[in-house]
């Protein structure tokens, strides 16, 4: 179980009103390589990988849920308080027809998130694997998204984001070593 | 140092667990591993058969993965 403490992780301060910011930044929130994505993706692994990284992918998963909720504050402020019209402007008519300002679990292109974008191949290379892979994508996605904002404060947050992806590949690296060592045999120096 | 293609792990056993537990659970971790940049000059096999066969030309590369009822699996 969770204890929720009713605070961000890191605070999201937003200065500018850019509703198009928060297109690209939908990416994180429903996307491939989204937070969602990998806290859902980290805490189904762990019921079949050995015991050794069974509390890394718990601890990380359970991260990736704060950093959800930060991309959401995101979102939220940036498109809470805009006009219809304003949304038309920034491309996201398509959203506003579907979903007025409430958010919703699709990429940037508006797909819809899907189990598809995670596995749990149960096979403790394969997985621990493809979570240093994901950790890899989503810290680029932050980078190419720094790269079209201009908003100082928000990149703040992102670059917050965007180190925590850094830490959480070197602990999968980690964990594959783990893995990988000769626990059972008994080693010469 | 030689290294071994499987590894074993002793999961969790519940006391209230409904189904026959596994005690020792295998997983893989074939030699690319433990290769690093493949150095050259590798000893390969004898014959281009034995290596189509194998699906490698060297034997450092190969790993022999035997069903899960040879694998030392123990419940």
């Amino acid at each position: 179980m969770w204890y929720y403490e009713k605070k961000l992780q890191y605070p999201v301060k937003v200065r500018e009103c850019n509703p198009r910011l928060a297109k690209y930044l939908i990416e994180q929130y429903g996307g491939a390589d989204g937070e969602l994505s990998a806290a859902l993706r980290y805490l189904n692994q762990r019921y079949t990988i050995p015991g050794k990284v069974v509390g890394l992918l718990n601890d990380i998963g359970t991260e990736e849920f704060a950093h959800l909720e930060m991309i959401a504050t995101m979102i939220y402020k940036l498109t809470k308080d805009a006009t219809p019209e304003q949304l038309e402007q920034a491309g996201l008519a398509p959203h506003y027809v579907n979903h007025d300002s409430a958010l919703f679990y699709h990429n940037s292109a508006g797909n819809p998130w899907t189990a598809e974008y995670i596995q749990a191949k149960g096979d403790p290379i394969a997985d621990i694997y493809e979570d240093i892979a994901a950790e890899e994508k989503a810290r680029a996605t932050y980078q190419w998204i720094i790269n079209v904002s201009d908003d100082p404060e928000l990149n703040d947050s992102l670059k917050f984001l965007r180190e925590r992806e850094i830490v959480h590949s070197q602990r999968f690296r980690e964990a594959a070593q783990i893995l990988i060592e000769e626990r059972d045999k008994k080693i010469f120096f | 140092m030689e290294h071994t293609y499987t590894k074993y792990y002793y999961p969790y056993i519940s006391p209230l667990d409904p189904c026959k537990p596994i005690i020792k659970k295998s997983y893989s971790t074939p030699p690319n591993l433990y290769l690093g940049f493949q150095p050259p000059n590798l000893p390969q096999y004898n014959t281009a058969k034995e290596a189509l066969y194998k699906g490698t030309l060297w034997p450092a590369l190969y790993d022999n993965y035997k069903k899960y009822s040879l694998r030392g699996d123990e419940s």
